[in-house]
C-alpha cells in the first residue's frame, strides 16, 4: 500500500564526524599513553599472576570486607590472571576507539541465487554424471548397492549391543528378603523397636549377607528404607497395611516413586515425607499416599515385625518394584 | 624498504605461490562489518566457547573419569577416609591439590552459564529483530541445535564431579529415560551399563563431553561463522542503510582490534568471576549416594525451566493394558521441550508460511514493528520465565517464607494464563510504539517550552525531529494481508480450504499496524 503514495525519502548516510583524537595531535598523544598504561598494567597482573602461583602457599588466608575469609593463593592467582586479560581487552580496545581510522564504509550486497545460466549448467552436469555411472540404467547395482549400505550402516547400532545388559525383572527386585534385619546407614547396626522413640526417623538398609562388608551403590539406590515411628493410633491404615507396622514402626522405600531421588525431608509436625527434587509430599499415616506434587504413587510399603532376637526383620520382600515407573512395571 | 618489511614479504610470497591466498585475504580484510552493541552477543558465546576448549582441557590433565571406589586422604579435613569414587577424588584434587585448579574449575563452570546465557540472549536478539529470515534460515537452525546441544553439554558437565548434587541430576535424567514408552528400561540399561548407578556412566559422559560433543560443536560454529560470513551481517535501519548495501567498519584494523581486545574483555571476566564468586563448591556436597540428597537441589539455570516443568506436572500415570505410561515426566520431560525445540527451529518456515514472503532480508526489523512476532516472543518468554521459577520453587518457598504448594499452583495456572495475556499486552505495546512513531514524525518533539498566544492560549513548542530520525522511523515496510481466495476463478471451493483459512486468520494478524506517515500525511499537516 505505500507503494502509491510516496514514502519519507532516505536522508542518505550522515557526515563523517571527526574524534577529538583525529584533528589534536595532543589528543592522540594522550590516547597513546592511555593504551599503554592498560597494556602495562596487564604486565604488572601477570607478574601478580606469577608471584600468586610460585609464592602463596595454598593454605594462606586472609580477610577481604565483604568476602570474608578467602583463600589468597586462589583469589591473588585468579585476580592476576583476570586482571592480565582485561587490561589487554580494555587496552586494545581504547586503542581502536581513538586511534584508528574509524571511517564507516559501504559495502554492496549481492544477491545470492546464481545466475540461471549456472543453474542450467549444474543441472546439466549433476544429470550427465548420474548417467555415465548408469545408475537409473543399471538398477541392479542400485539395488544391491542399496542392500550392502542399508546392511553395513546397521553395523555400528549392532556394535553397540554390549552397552549395556538387558533389564530383565531386574528393576522389580531389591536386595529384601523375608527375614532380613533392618540395619542403620551408615553404621550397620540392627535396630529394636525400643532404639526409635516416637517421632524418629532412621535410614535404613537390609543386613550385609555373611562375610560381606560392603555395599554397592546399586545396592543402596533400592534398597533405601526409612523407618519412622508414630504412635500406632496415628495411622489411618487398612487392617493388610497397619499388619505391615510394628508397634507404630512403619518403612517405606527412600527412593521416589517419582524419579529417585531420596525422599528426605520428613516433616514431624505433619507427618509428610518430602521429595526435595520436585516436592512430592507423601503421608505417613496414610501408607505414603501422595498429597501433592508430581508423584503418581505412594512410596512402596516395606512390611517389617522382629525375629526373635527382638531385632526389626522384613517379613516379605517389596510386593511392587521401588523407584521410578517404566513402562512394564505393572506387567 | 625495511628489514622488516623486506621478512614480511618474503613469508607473504612464500605462502602465496603455494596457497594463492593473497586474492582472497585482500578481499577479506577488508570485509566490512556493521557495528551495533547486540552484535556482540554472539560474539560473547563463541568467546566463551573458545575459554571452555581451554579451561576443560586444563582440567583434563587431572580429571579421573572413573568410578573406581578409593578413599579420599586429601587436604580436605571433612572429607578424609570417606569412600567416594575416583572422579569425585580427583575433582577435590583438582580444587585443592593443583595449584590454579580451583580457578580453573571455576572459569570453566562460570564460561559455562556464560556460553548458555549468551546464546540465549543472541537468539532472542535474531528473533525478535528478524534476522532470521531468507536467506539466514540455515543458521537460525544451527543456532537451535548448538542451544540444544550446550544444554546437554553443560548438563554432562556439571555431572562429572559425581557429589551429591551431580549424582542427583543424573538419577533424574536416569528416570526419565526410563520413562520412555516401551524401550525406556532397555535405554536406561544400555547407557548406564546395568542398574543405576552402575560404574560406567562417568567414563562415558566424559567422552561425550570432552569429544563428541565438542567436536560436534566445533563443526556446527564454524559453518555458523562461514554462513556469516559469506552471506555479510545483518544491520539495523537507519540512513544510508538499504537492503542492498552493509555500511560498517572493516576487518582490518579497527574491527579486529575491538574484537580481539573484546574476547580478552570476555576472558578477563570470566577469570574474575572465578577469582572471587564461588560456584558449584563440590566439597560441601560430599560423594554421591542414592540414599541421600541435600535440600535445595537445583540443576544449573539453563535446565531449570526443564525441572520447573517436571515439578509443576500434574501426577498422571495411567496403565494402559497393563502398561505403565508416565506422563508425569514424558509430558513434562520429553514432549514439551520437542515441541519449543522443533517449533523455534520451525519459526522462519511458518512466518514465511504466513507472509508470504520469499525474499531476502538484510535490514533488521525494528521489533515494533513486527508486533506478532514479537508478541509471540514474549509469550514464549513468558512460559520459560514461570517454568524457571518454578524450578527454584523451594528455595523461593524458604528465602521468602511462601508456601511451597500455592507456588506451584500458582505455577500451573499461570503457565496456561499468562503467556497469552503477555501476547495481548506485548502486541498492544507495539501497536502503541508504532502509534507513538507516527505522532513524533507528524508533530515533530516536544520540547518542554510552552508559549502564549496573543489570544492568551498555551501552546507547547514542537519541533520537527531530524530527516535521519524521521527516515528511521518510516523506512520499515508495511506489507497488507495475503490476499487468499476461497474459491477459483470458476467459483469451484479450493482444495485445501481449512489450511488457507488459517493462513489468512494469521496472516491478518501477522500485518496489524499503524500506517506509517507519509509525505502527504506531513504536508497536510503543514497547511494548518
Amino acid at each position: 500500500m505505500s507503494k502509491e503514495i510516496e514514502a519519507i525519502q532516505d536522508p542518505g548516510l550522515p557526515a563523517h564526524k571527526l574524534r577529538q583524537t583525529d584533528v589534536d595531535p595532543k589528543a592522540a598523544d594522550r590516547a597513546e599513553r592511555q593504551v599503554a598504561i592498560l597494556f602495562g598494567l596487564s604486565a604488572l597482573s601477570t607478574v601478580l599472576f606469577i608471584y600468586s602461583y610460585l609464592f602463596i602457599s595454598t593454605d594462606t588466608f586472609v580477610f577481604i570486607p565483604l568476602m570474608g575469609e578467602q583463600n589468597a593463593h586462589q583469589l591473588f592467582l585468579g585476580l592476576g590472571l583476570a586482571l592480565a586479560l582485561l587490561f589487554i581487552g580494555l587496552g586494545a580496545v581504547h586503542w581502536a576507539k581513538t586511534l584508528m581510522p574509524d571511517h564507516e564504509v559501504i559495502a554492496q550486497r549481492h544477491e545470492f541465487r546464481s545466475p540461471d545460466s549456472d543453474r542450467e549448467e549444474f543441472v546439466k552436469t549433476a544429470k550427465e554424471g548420474a548417467a555415465a555411472a548408469g545408475l537409473g540404467r543399471r538398477s541392479l547395482i542400485k539395488r544391491s548397492l542399496g542392500l550392502s549400505l542399508g546392511l553395513v550402516g546397521l553395523s555400528p547400532i549392532l556394535l553397540l549391543g554390549d552397552l549395556g545388559p538387558l533389564p530383565g525383572d531386574d528393576l522389580k527386585k531389591t536386595g529384601w528378603k523375608a527375614g532380613s534385619r533392618l540395619v542403620t546407614d551408615p553404621g550397620d547396626r540392627p535396630i529394636r523397636p525400643e532404639d526409635l522413640e516416637v517421632g524418629a526417623v532412621a535410614q535404613t538398609l537390609p543386613e550385609l549377607a555373611p562375610g560381606k562388608d560392603h555395599r554397592s551403590l546399586n545396592d543402596i539406590a533400592k534398597d533405601a528404607v526409612l523407618l519412622i515411628r508414630l504412635r500406632p493410633e496415628d495411622f489411618n491404615l487398612d487392617d493388610e497395611r497397619l499388619s505391615w507396622t510394628y508397634q507404630g514402626i512403619i518403612a517405606f522405600s527412600k527412593i521416589c516413586s517419582h524419579m529417585g531421588c531420596a525422599v528426605a525431608l520428613y516433616e514431624q509436625s505433619t507427618k509428610h515425607l518430602l521429595c526435595p527434587c520436585h516436592q512430592s509430599t507423601f503421608d505417613v499415616t496414610r501408607a505414603a499416599k501422595v498429597i501433592f506434587g508430581p508423584a503418581a504413587r505412594p512410596l512402596p510399603q516395606l512390611a517389617i515385625t522382629v525375629d526373635e532376637e527382638g531385632y526389626l526383620v522384613a517379613q516379605a520382600p517389596f510386593n511392587e518394584p521401588v523407584g521410578p515407573s517404566f513402562w512394564g512395571r505393572s506387567a | 624498504m625495511s628489514a622488516r618489511e623486506r621478512i614480511a614479504g618474503n613469508v607473504a610470497n612464500y605462502v602465496d605461490e603455494r596457497t594463492g591466498a593473497a586474492a582472497w585475504m585482500k578481499k577479506n580484510l577488508q570485509k566490512v562489518f556493521p557495528d551495533h552493541w547486540s552484535f556482540m552477543l554472539g560474539e560473547i558465546a563463541l568467546y566463551s566457547f573458545v575459554i571452555l576448549l581451554l579451561s576443560g582441557t586444563f582440567l583434563t590433565f587431572w580429571f579421573d573419569p572413573s568410578m573406581r571406589e578409593v578413599v579420599y586422604e586429601g587436604s580436605y579435613e571433612p572429607l578424609q577416609g570417606l569412600e567416594m569414587s575416583a572422579a569425585y577424588a580427583s575433582a577435590l584434587d583438582i580444587s585443592f591439590e593443583v595449584r590454579g585448579g580451583l580457578l580453573m574449575r571455576q572459569i570453566h563452570h562460570w564460561a559455562a552459564l556464560i556460553f548458555m546465557a549468551a546464546i540465549v540472549v543472541h537468539l532472542m536478539r535474531v528473533f525478535f529483530t528478524g534476522a532470521f529470515r531468507k536467506p539466514r534460515e540455515f543458521n537460525w537452525i544451527i543456532g537451535i541445535g548448538l542451544l540444544t546441544l550446550g544444554i546437554v553439554e553443560g548438563f554432562l558437565g556439571y555431572s562429572l564431579p559425581d557429589d551429591l548434587l551431580s549424582g542427583t541430576g543424573i538419577r533424574i535424567a536416569e528416570a526419565i529415560i526410563q520413562a520412555v514408552p516401551v524401550v525406556g528400561s532397555y535405554l536406561s540399561y544400555f547407557i548406564f551399563g546395568g542398574a543405576f548407578p552402575g560404574y560406567t556412566f562417568i567414563p562415558r559422559i566424559y567422552t561425550v563431553h570432552i569429544l563428541i560433543l565438542p567436536g560436534i560443536f566445533l563443526a556446527l560454529i564454524t559453518v555458523h561463522l562461514m554462513l556469516v560470513w559469506y552471506q555479510k551481517h545483518t544491520q539495523y535501519p537507519g540512513p544510508g542503510r538499504t537492503e542492498k548495501n552493509v555500511v560498517g567498519y572493516p576487518l582490518l584494523p579497527i574491527y579486529m582490534a575491538k574484537a580481539g581486545g573484546f574476547f580478552f574483555i570476555v576472558f578477563g571476566v570470566t577469570a574474575l568471576l572465578g577469582a572471587v564468586a564461588s560456584i558449584n563448591p563440590i566439597w560441601l556436597y560430599g560423594p554421591y549416594t542414592p540414599g541421600q540428597v541435600s535440600a535445595g537441589s537445583q540443576p544449573d539455570w539453563y535446565m531449570g525451566w526443564l525441572d520447573g516443568l517436571v515439578r509443576m506436572a500434574p501426577p498422571l500415570e495411567p496403565v494402559i493394558f497393563g502398561y505403565t505410561l508416565s506422563l508425569n515426566i514424558l509430558i513434562p520431560g520429553l514432549i514439551l521441550p520437542g515441541i519449543i525445540f522443533t517449533g523455534m527451529a520451525l519459526y522462519p518456515f511458518i512466518e514465511q508460511w504466513i507472509t508470504g514472503d520469499k525474499r531476502e532480508h538484510h535490514l533488521l526489523d525494528r521489533p515494533r514493528n513486527a508486533p506478532n512476532r514479537t508478541a509471540l516472543g514474549v509469550m514464549s518468554l513468558t512460559f520459560m520465565m514461570i517454568a524457571l521459577i518454578n524450578g527454584g520453587n523451594d528455595l523461593i518457598a524458604t528465602n521468602f517464607d511462601l508456601s511451597i504448594n500455592q507456588i506451584m499452583w500458582f505455577s500451573r495456572i499461570g503457565i496456561i494464563v499468562l503467556p497469552p495475556i503477555a501476547f495481548i499486552v506485548t502486541k498492544r505495546i507495539c501497536l502503541s510504539l508504532q502509534r507513538a512513531d507516527r505522532e513524533l514524525v507528524l508533530h515533530g518533539r516536544e520540547t518542554g517550552r510552552l508559549v502564549m498566544m496573543p489570544s492568551g492560549e498555551f501552546v507547547e513548542v514542537h519541533e520537527p525531529i531530524s530527516p535521519e530520525k524521521a527516515w528511521l522511523l518510516t523506512q520499515h515496510e508495511q506489507n497488507a494481508p495475503l490476499q487468499l481466495e476461497d474459491t477459483d476463478a470458476r467459483g469451484v471451493r479450493r482444495p485445501g480450504l481449512l489450511k488457507s483459512k488459517l493462513r489468512k486468520r494469521f496472516s491478518v494478524a501477522h500485518a496489524e499496524q499503524v500506517a506509517k506517515p507519509t509525505v502527504a500525511d506531513l504536508k497536510e499537516i503543514e497547511h494548518h
